[in-house]
């Protein structure tokens, strides 16, 4: 039983990077419409920041903080210079500009940063704990601790704020919000600008423990949208369940279920196609009602 | 009175297709003023084109200004507020949060007492205050489409049509209300709508537009006892 | 200019554009060029293959799929168990590879119906990703000595000779590849360009544009989707297949699946959405870029130089650039803008000028 509950901790650690991640594209999917292959990457390279800061003396709390801030920043011009011009194209271009943008950002972090793997100082100790004979560790708790408060200041500036207010009307009626002169194209840009602030925090605390490099990101990618398509895209609550669940589930199926050993993917796949045949749009999804 | 909005050789269409093929007319100072059409003559391109949505040539001058090729956040700055066809709600907010949103260019504690002066005008919208926009019937999203307009002090209100898909006792409170606030609170209001019985009660002029051009105008009274609109729009 | 006269013209240039493509792509290339740059053109071709199958099912039929690499995955496999452990030549494995890739492809349409746009994209990604856990799992290391998740060998050459009833001129190893591709492209085109054209070609399009509408003049909208997924994994088998005799193995691993079934959409995407030879120039393009980016960008900007392995690490970078560039500037795709491009040409040409310059408005 304490293993099982172990195992559950264990789960619920990686779930939370699943659900921050997801998180990430659920806002940038809510705001532009787009879904966002390059998000991975874009958690990288804030994530190099981290390393190349910290390479320098700065204390790693602190580069985490500033790779956040630059990661915002970049999001939004990335928005505004690169996103904006295709922004009311088919989904099919969407798509091929945010590959295109993996591939830049990913090659480019790699040419500019090396290619061999990168330790990241840990930025809090690391403790094992055992709250009868289940194992939590220091990684699950801050992992845990850090999706709550990201998910406590979303809220926060999303339901109490002018502009989290905005923010919120931009997502659900573009055309009314300009109508009252809601500066709809600076809400896009906070949509990016946040997804990678969040992305940049995600990366930097799973990165750590097991050092970085090129394709660190990829396979978190694919469990974040596996996370974020369980949930319902254009839910942010749907992401952090999701990412939860992905994680779960994953590290469960891989304890007990030695049919899966190697085909561990098999699990958060099918587990979103059966809750897909079910609910098509996940599940928090809103159901779009179509008229025609 | 001074011409508020002023609209002169309005060309305006989407892509290949010309809808507006230069059109002339304008709304004064605390004037109602109604464009009737039917559809597809080019009503709600009208609208779009003073709110800067679509690209449009010729000439628009509001309050003084000329505003032809602003973006429609600055021109709804400059204090038009649009209430669009389908009303627009902004469904995933709840009802208070439509009204605030509509007063997102004030600032100050004035958005408060005008929060309550409108939950009065609209007392339905103050029962439902916290009930998410999307679940109202259609007459309720009209009457907060308005009031939302209303909360940002417009100088000029454009409505698209507020009739369309609502049923006939609704669209008649609806436009005794509007006519109140014309009339009592000196609202000027440009509307475009099919119904031409309940626009012409309420405005002083108005213009027939048919497939892009403007082929009556007057004011409330002689276009209600023309033969051919009479034909035309009120069935008569 | 009639309009007879410039319909005969623009035959007379499709007439002499085939005849020259024939002559440099069915005699030139293969005869004259070294083996690497005949096995490039082939790699070219059945990414080509797949991309035209692609096109069928996202271009034309508008269901999104970033999962390709699976279906070409099963073609491969299917090509290279039966080479390896059957002994089986290649062109026998051809129709067994398409009927398994078909086969997948129903399998997995049937459940697409359920699931739309995004989600699907993302359902096709999950089989993308799954497809080398699968094989791994699933595919002994006797049945096939040469598959695995990375390279472990190369087929024995014997097995990539050209067989005994080919012409003689096809003599080696990258002749006989090469011609196989070309053969899948040419067979590949001919049958999309006849489908496009059927009665099933303009079903594709009508539940892409409007399903309820399309249900209703009776269209069986299951039957068009299933088949549309069905036929485009047939045509990516059949690129796997091609694969193997290019390549001389059979792998597949999850960083390669995804990017190949990226490659193919991006080929789609490129090369024009929903046209016949978009796919083909796509390919040509995506395929190549690697090899025109190193040769032709500039060593030196701007007082920086660039040293040859970080222009290798950087090619990615500028491909992921030009696509985005592309995208802004040919979002159509290059058969698709340039059928723009020619059609504006053509109008100003004729004498036809357009109204008085309205801002953003064209008669």
């Amino acid at each position: 039983m304490s293993l099982f509950l172990t195992q559950v901790m264990n789960g619920i650690g990686s779930g939370a990077v699943y659900a921050s991640l997801a998180l990430a594209l659920v806002l940038v999917y809510r705001t532009t419409g787009i879904l966002n292959f390059a998000q991975g990457e874009m958690a990288l390279y804030s994530t190099y920041l981290v390393w190349y800061f910290a390479e320098r003396g700065v204390p790693v709390w602190l580069a985490i903080l500033l790779s956040m801030t630059i990661s915002f920043i970049g999001g939004a011009l990335i928005e505004r210079i690169l996103i904006r011009p295709v922004e009311n194209s088919s989904p099919l271009v969407l798509v091929i500009v945010t590959i295109g943008l993996f591939l830049a950002i990913n090659s480019i972090a790699q040419v500019q940063f090396g290619n061999d793997i990168k330790l990241l100082p840990r930025a809090y100790a690391d403790k094992t704990w055992l709250p009868g004979n289940v194992q939590i560790s220091s990684d699950t708790l801050v992992l845990v601790g850090v999706l709550i408060a990201e998910c406590a200041v979303l809220y926060l500036v999303l339901n109490r704020t002018k502009i989290g207010l905005a923010f919120r009307a931009v997502a659900s009626n573009f055309e009314s919000s300009r109508l009252v002169g809601v500066p709809v194209g600076r809400m896009l840009m906070l949509g990016w600008a946040m997804a990678a602030a969040i992305g940049a925090l995600a990366g930097s605390l799973v990165i750590a423990p097991v050092g970085l490099q090129g394709a660190s990101m990829q396979e978190i990618l694919v469990y974040a949208f596996a996370a974020a398509a369980l949930g319902g895209f254009d839910s942010p609550l749907g992401a952090v369940v999701g990412g939860l669940i992905v994680g779960v589930v994953g590290t469960l199926t891989t304890q007990y279920f030695h049919a899966v050993h190697d085909i561990e993917l098999v699990v958060p796949f099918g587990l979103i196609l059966v809750v897909l045949l079910v609910k098509p749009s996940g599940l928090f999804g809103t159901t779009r009602v179509e008229r025609v | 009175m001074t011409a508020l909005l002023e609209v002169s050789k309005l060309r305006a269409g989407y892509g290949a297709v010309r809808v507006l093929r230069g059109i002339d007319f304008s709304v004064a100072e605390g004037e109602a003023v109604v464009i009737l059409g039917a559809n597809g003559a080019g009503k709600t391109t009208t609208l779009r084109a003073i709110s800067g949505m679509i690209d449009a040539a010729g000439g628009i001058v509001f309050d003084g200004q000329p505003i032809l090729g602003r973006r429609t956040e600055q021109i709804a700055a400059a204090g038009i507020a649009h209430v669009p066809q389908g009303r627009g709600t902004i469904v995933d907010l709840t009802v208070d949060e439509n009204l605030r949103i509509g007063a997102y260019l004030r600032r100050g504690q004035e958005i408060e007492t005008d929060l309550e002066r409108w939950y009065t005008t609209f007392p339905r919208l103050a029962d439902r205050r916290d009930q998410q926009a999307g679940s109202m019937s259609g007459g309720e999203q009209q009457m907060l489409a308005i009031a939302r307009a209303l909360m940002s002090r417009p100088k000029l209100l454009l409505l698209d049509e507020p009739s369309l898909g609502l049923a006939p006792l609704v669209t008649q409170e609806l436009f005794r209300t509007l006519g109140e606030l014309n009339r009592n609170d000196g609202v000027s209001m440009l509307v475009v709508e099919q119904n031409a019985g309940l626009a012409l009660n309420i405005a002083a002029r108005g213009y027939v537009l048919t497939t892009g051009t403007i082929v009556t105008s007057g004011t409330a009274a002689e276009l209600s006892g023309n033969d051919d609109v009479r034909r035309a729009y009120l069935g008569i | 200019m009639t309009f007879e006269r410039a319909q005969f013209i623009r035959a007379a240039v499709a007439v002499v554009l085939v005849i020259v493509a024939a002559y440099v792509f069915g005699w030139y290339i293969p005869q004259f060029y070294e083996s690497s740059t005949t096995y490039l053109w082939a790699e070219a071709f059945y990414i080509g293959v797949a991309a035209m199958g692609l096109n069928l099912l996202t271009g034309y039929n508008g269901q999104v799929s970033i999962g390709h690499g699976a279906f070409f995955g099963f073609g491969m496999y299917t090509t290279a168990i039966l080479m390896e452990s059957h002994g089986w030549p290649f062109v026998a494995t051809l129709p067994v590879a398409a009927a398994v890739s078909f086969a997948v492809g129903v399998l997995v349409g049937f459940p697409a119906l359920r699931v739309k746009g995004l989600y699907l994209a993302l359902v096709t990604l999950g089989l993308a990703v799954l497809f080398p856990q699968l094989t791994a799992r699933f595919v002994p290391r006797d049945l096939c000595p040469t598959c695995g998740t990375s390279q472990v060998g190369e087929l024995a050459r014997s097995k990539l000779r050209p067989p005994g009833w080919v012409p003689h001129f096809i003599s080696a190893n990258d002749q006989w590849a090469y011609y196989v591709s070309l053969a899948a492209v040419v067979i590949g085109l001919i049958v999309v360009v006849l489908m496009v054209r059927s009665r099933f070609g303009r079903a594709l399009i009508a539940v892409r544009d409007h399903e309820a509408a399309a249900e209703t003049v009776g269209i069986n909208i299951a039957r068009v989707k299933v088949l549309a997924f069905a036929i485009s994994a047939l045509y990516a088998g059949i690129a796997g297949s091609c694969f193997v005799l290019v390549k001389r193995l059979a792998t597949a691993s999850s960083v390669s699946v995804f990017q190949l079934s990226i490659e193919f959409l991006v080929a789609v995407v490129v090369g024009g959405t929903a046209t016949v030879v978009g796919p083909l120039i796509g390919a040509v393009v995506v395929v190549f870029s690697g090899r025109w980016i190193s040769e032709s960008f500039p060593s030196t900007i701007l007082f920086l130089h660039i040293d040859d392995s970080v222009k290798n690490l950087l090619s990615p970078a500028i491909f992921g650039i030009g696509l985005i560039l592309l995208m802004y500037v040919l979002p159509d795709g290059i058969v698709g803008g340039g059928r723009r491009l020619t059609m504006s040409a053509w109008r100003k040409l004729r004498g036809r000028t357009s109204p008085p310059a309205l801002k953003g408005i064209d008669a």
